[in-house]
């Protein structure tokens, strides 16, 4: 391309101010966008997982009532999975995926500005929920029948604000998949794919094909409160039971969402610091791929206390059990790529290493939780929301703060503060485990979920948890702090980096250009 | 950029050494399941236990490679990265041994699992219906049938005086059982979705409007054993405790024995004409089943659950207040309490909304009344 083409492009004339951000179409931009989203997001979501804390800090009604108890835990989970999870990796997606396939942009750059900018309005219309008469939805948010039936307008506005939040989602997979496939570099065949791209290529799938099962289950659920079907409702005909069935089989893969990118990333991540290639590059896209097949027939391993017949109770058992197998592929590969490496700890890797140590324990406590008699006695309590905290927040939200911090200068052109990033892993780590450790004890012990009270057995661990709550909820505060500073300036970043990383992100300077790539890389 | 080597891998052992205490021998601490009194409790337990010695087992071995090499395989001492990328023969080995370890894990976890399917033979069966916030219990063969409601104090709950021993694990009338019986439960619900949990009996299932779940237990050793609604089940679901009291079986039939006397009692009771003070009285007693939403004050809960003081169903036509209590309202969270209160209970609970809280409708409805509406 003629270089005075390519200076044309650099002075495009695009808006600045606010303007710039509400009509770019940059993917860099838009990566930003979702990104500080996603930070907001989390800590509007940490605050209310710091009501529900302060609230079991000890037996008794201190400081909600216990609707208001309810709205928390539902509208925490719907915040932090739909606004912090789920626009974080579409953040890091959008900065990345091009970069990464040497690609100049993503190939539909209009429809990725309108995937992030539903966003903000389906927030606004799911926050607002807690301001309607009755207060906000309190039914979980998995938004089970009856229960949600009989909340107020606030879980009409759930519905609608699940609705924008689906159509961002198909919206933004459907164009990590065009780019994927029609937007490579010449030489970049679909095996040389850094396995970032692999792992969203594959979440993109998942996402299209699930979000609009859950579109399918809200809608049943917003005609039977008020157009006179009944498909949850017995007097009519219906069966509560079949909710359970449509939300979980968009539920399940939802959680495979929420964790394949966070695998991409930490492949990425280990090699760097390892200074050796991924052990078992071939294995992992499989394992990635056998992962999210098996998302699809497993659904079901989420309600075996629903009273299912014996046969299908078994097939999900095995289903269920299955995945350990390209789970356990995928730790052992990440640990054959530090083996005999010449490894190094800056931040990005220690959120790295403990991503799979900690994801293991969930990973373990969740092939617990696939036994199905073993599992009669854990659903529903303590047990299951430390099961899925370690996941979720030592898997998916500290593997994106690992990558934030190993992208940040290539996004930024400066170096973080090292010191603080460590300080800040170490706080995290630690306040996590305080957190989240004591729950499986509380579960097994017998503490249900979602109470907001409970018996005098369960006092001290719960205070070990709320205090592990309020660490881990402050020290994210230095995460939002780090950040700041290093956009703000710092040590000039080299284009690579690090010690000699991988990767065609490493070949263009930092910051990034606005526009990279307006050239295909060769790869080789 | 170095952290020190030894500051390093003792933080990071210290992520893993929070497993270590979950040993199986330490259930009496309140670390691992409660000890079970049902054969099926024993069989899950060590299930559990197994299963969790596994996963231990594997995460030492996996991690103390891991570790090695974070301590071995480090820049600052020098060491050399190798190149190598992959390795087909240990990646098939290490695809297999977990397959086999999972066959090894889904054979006894099989087994159990058809023994708890199997509710054939019963000798007691019990109906459990879920409402919101308590449970109903019904000896199917016996005609008996009572409420089981939290007995906690409001008190309590809200910090005003010290929590007993039992604080929220407590009813005003527990689930009788007989030990060494094979019970059988037919489990439902009649508003929303409930789930009911006792963990010694390693007893749980959901309660689903309009569907009958079944499950059994059978109880080895008399005593109490408390439990918990496990599905949200909306505002109080963290108040709708369960409490089985399990005795000998002789002691069940005296128990039965002496309760279906009460309840000839109570339908002779309803036969007759109630003064309006015996009404208020009574009713006073049976609005606690309606406090949970309309308020201790008839107050209500703003924009959630109207209010009774003042309500025009309360002091309108009485015709119209027995149709709502008697046949709930649909779609709401106002349920039918014609399948769960007597007439008797009906009338004075009417009666009494009519007559408190500054309502002053003036008139007593008497069981009478209720009959003839059903
Ligand atoms: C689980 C919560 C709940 C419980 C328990 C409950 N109610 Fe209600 N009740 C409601 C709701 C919600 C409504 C409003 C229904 C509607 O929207 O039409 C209601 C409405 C009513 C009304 C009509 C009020 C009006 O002004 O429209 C009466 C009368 C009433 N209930 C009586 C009772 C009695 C008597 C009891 C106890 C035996 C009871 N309720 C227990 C939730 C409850
Ligand atoms: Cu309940």
């Amino acid at each position: 391309m003629a270089t005075a083409e390519a200076a044309h492009h650099e002075e495009h004339h695009h808006p600045s101010g606010i303007m710039r951000w509400i009509t770019t179409t940059n993917h860099k931009d838009i990566g930003t966008l979702y990104l500080s989203f996603s930070l907001m997001m989390f800590m509007v979501g940490g605050a209310m997982a710091l009501v529900i804390r302060a609230e079991l800090f000890q037996p008794g009604l201190q400081i909600v009532d216990p609707h208001f108890f309810n709205q928390m835990t539902t509208m925490h989970a719907l915040v932090m999975i739909f606004g912090a999870i789920m626009p974080g990796f579409v953040g890091f997606a959008n900065w990345m995926i091009p970069m990464m396939i040497g690609a100049p942009d993503m190939a539909l750059p209009r429809l990725n500005n309108w995937s992030f900018w539903i966003l903000p309005f389906a927030f606004t219309m799911l926050l607002g929920s807690l301001f309607a008469p009755g207060g906000g939805p309190a039914s979980g948010w998995t938004l089970y029948a009856p229960l949600s039936i009989q909340g107020g307008m606030s879980v009409d506005m759930t519905i609608l604000a699940v609705h924008m939040m689906g159509i961002s989602s198909v919206l933004g997979a459907i164009n990590i998949v065009v780019t994927v496939f029609n937007m490579r570099a010449p030489g970049m065949t679909l095996m040389k794919m850094p396995l970032f791209v692999w792992t969203w290529l594959i979440t993109a799938y998942l996402l299209i094909a699930v979000m609009p099962v859950l579109a399918g289950a809200v809608t049943m659920l917003l005609t039977d409160r008020h157009f006179g079907t009944a498909f949850f409702d017995p007097a009519g005909g219906g069966d509560p039971v079949m909710f359970q069935h449509i939300f979980w089989f968009f539920g399940h893969p939802e959680v495979y969402v929420m964790i394949l990118p966070a695998f991409g990333i930490i492949s990425e991540i280990i090699p760097t610091f390892a200074r050796k290639p991924l052990f078992g590059y071939a294995s992992m896209v499989l394992a990635v791929a056998g992962i999210a097949f098996l998302s699809f027939i497993v659904w079901a391993h989420h309600m075996f206390t629903v009273g299912m017949p014996l046969i299908g109770e078994l097939f999900f058992m095995y289903a269920t059990m299955l995945i350990a197998v390209p789970t356990g592929v995928k730790v052992f590969n990440w640990v054959a790529t530090m083996w005999r490496g010449s490894m190094t700890f800056e931040t990005p890797m220690l959120f790295a290493i403990s991503v799979v140590v900690l994801f293991t324990i969930g990973g373990l406590s969740g092939l617990m939780l696939a036994i199905t008699p073993a599992d009669f006695q854990y659903h529903d309590t303590y047990f299951v929301v430390a099961h899925f905290h370690y996941v979720l927040f030592s898997g998916a939200a500290m593997a994106m703060m690992g990558g934030a911090y190993y992208w940040l200068p290539k996004w930024t052109g400066h170096m973080y503060d090292e010191k603080l990033g460590k300080l800040h892993f170490w706080l995290t780590a630690i306040f996590f485990n305080i957190t989240f450790f004591p729950q499986h004890f509380l579960g097994l012990a017998g503490m249900p979920r979602r109470i907001p009270d409970y018996a005098l057995q369960f006092t001290e661990f719960n205070v070990m948890s709320s205090i592990g709550a309020f660490g881990l909820g402050f020290s994210q505060l230095l995460l939002v702090y780090v950040v700041v500073k290093c956009v703000r300036g710092g040590e000039k970043a080299s284009a690579e980096v690090w010690d000699n990383p991988k990767g065609l992100e490493w070949t263009v300077p930092s910051p990034a250009p606005y526009h990279t790539f307006e050239t295909p890389p060769q790869v080789r | 950029m170095l952290m020190s080597r030894s500051k390093l891998s003792a933080a990071i052992i210290g992520l893993a050494v929070p497993w270590l205490p979950v040993v199986p021998a330490m259930a009496d601490y309140g670390l691992n399941l409660p000890p079970p009194v049902s054969p099926i409790g024993d069989e899950i337990l060590s299930l559990h236990n197994l299963i969790m010695l596994i996963c231990l087992i594997i995460f030492v071995v996996v991690f103390s490679f891991m570790f090695y090499s974070i301590y071995a395989h480090r820049k600052s001492k020098g060491h050399k990265a190798a190149q190598f990328s992959h390795s087909t023969r240990l990646e098939i080995v290490w695809s297999v041994i977990p397959f086999v370890i999972l066959v090894g894990m889904a054979i006894p976890s099989t087994a159990t699992l058809i023994r708890m399917e199997d509710t054939s033979q019963a000798d007691v069966t019990v109906k459990i219906t879920g409402y919101q916030w308590k449970w109903r219990y019904e000896y199917l063969d016996h005609g008996i049938a009572f409420n089981s409601n939290l007995s906690t104090p409001r008190d309590q709950i809200e910090n005003r005086s010290a929590k007993g021993d039992n604080y929220l694990l407590e009813v005003d009338r527990p689930l009788v059982l007989p030990t060494d019986t094979k019970v059988r439960f037919l489990i439902t619900a009649n508003d929303v979705i409930h789930s009911w949990w006792v963990p010694e009996l390693a007893v749980k299932k959901d309660g689903i409007p309009g569907f009958i779940n079944e499950i059994w237990t059978l109880i080895k050793k008399p005593g109490i054993y408390r439990g918990q609604c496990t599905e949200l089940c909306g505002k109080d679901h963290g108040f709708m405790p369960v409490v089985v009291d399990a005795r000998s079986p002789e002691d069940f039939q005296a128990w039965l024995a002496a309760n279906k006397q009460e309840a000839a009692a109570d339908a002779s009771a309803a036969m007759a004409e109630w003064s309006m003070d015996d009404l208020m009285a009574k009713g006073k007693e049976i609005y606690g089943a309606c406090a949970a939403c309309h308020g201790a004050q008839g107050e209500g809960v703003p924009n959630v659950f109207p209010p009774i003081a003042g309500s025009a169903v309360a002091t309108g036509p009485v015709a119209q207040h027995l149709e709502v209590v008697m046949n709930g309202r649909d779609g709401t969270a106002m349920q039918a309490f014609k399948g769960q209160l007597s007439d008797t209970e009906i009338a004075a609970v009417v009666t009494y909304q009519r007559n408190s809280f500054g309502n002053s409708a003036g008139d007593a409805v008497q069981p009478a009344d209720v009959k003839a509406l059903r």
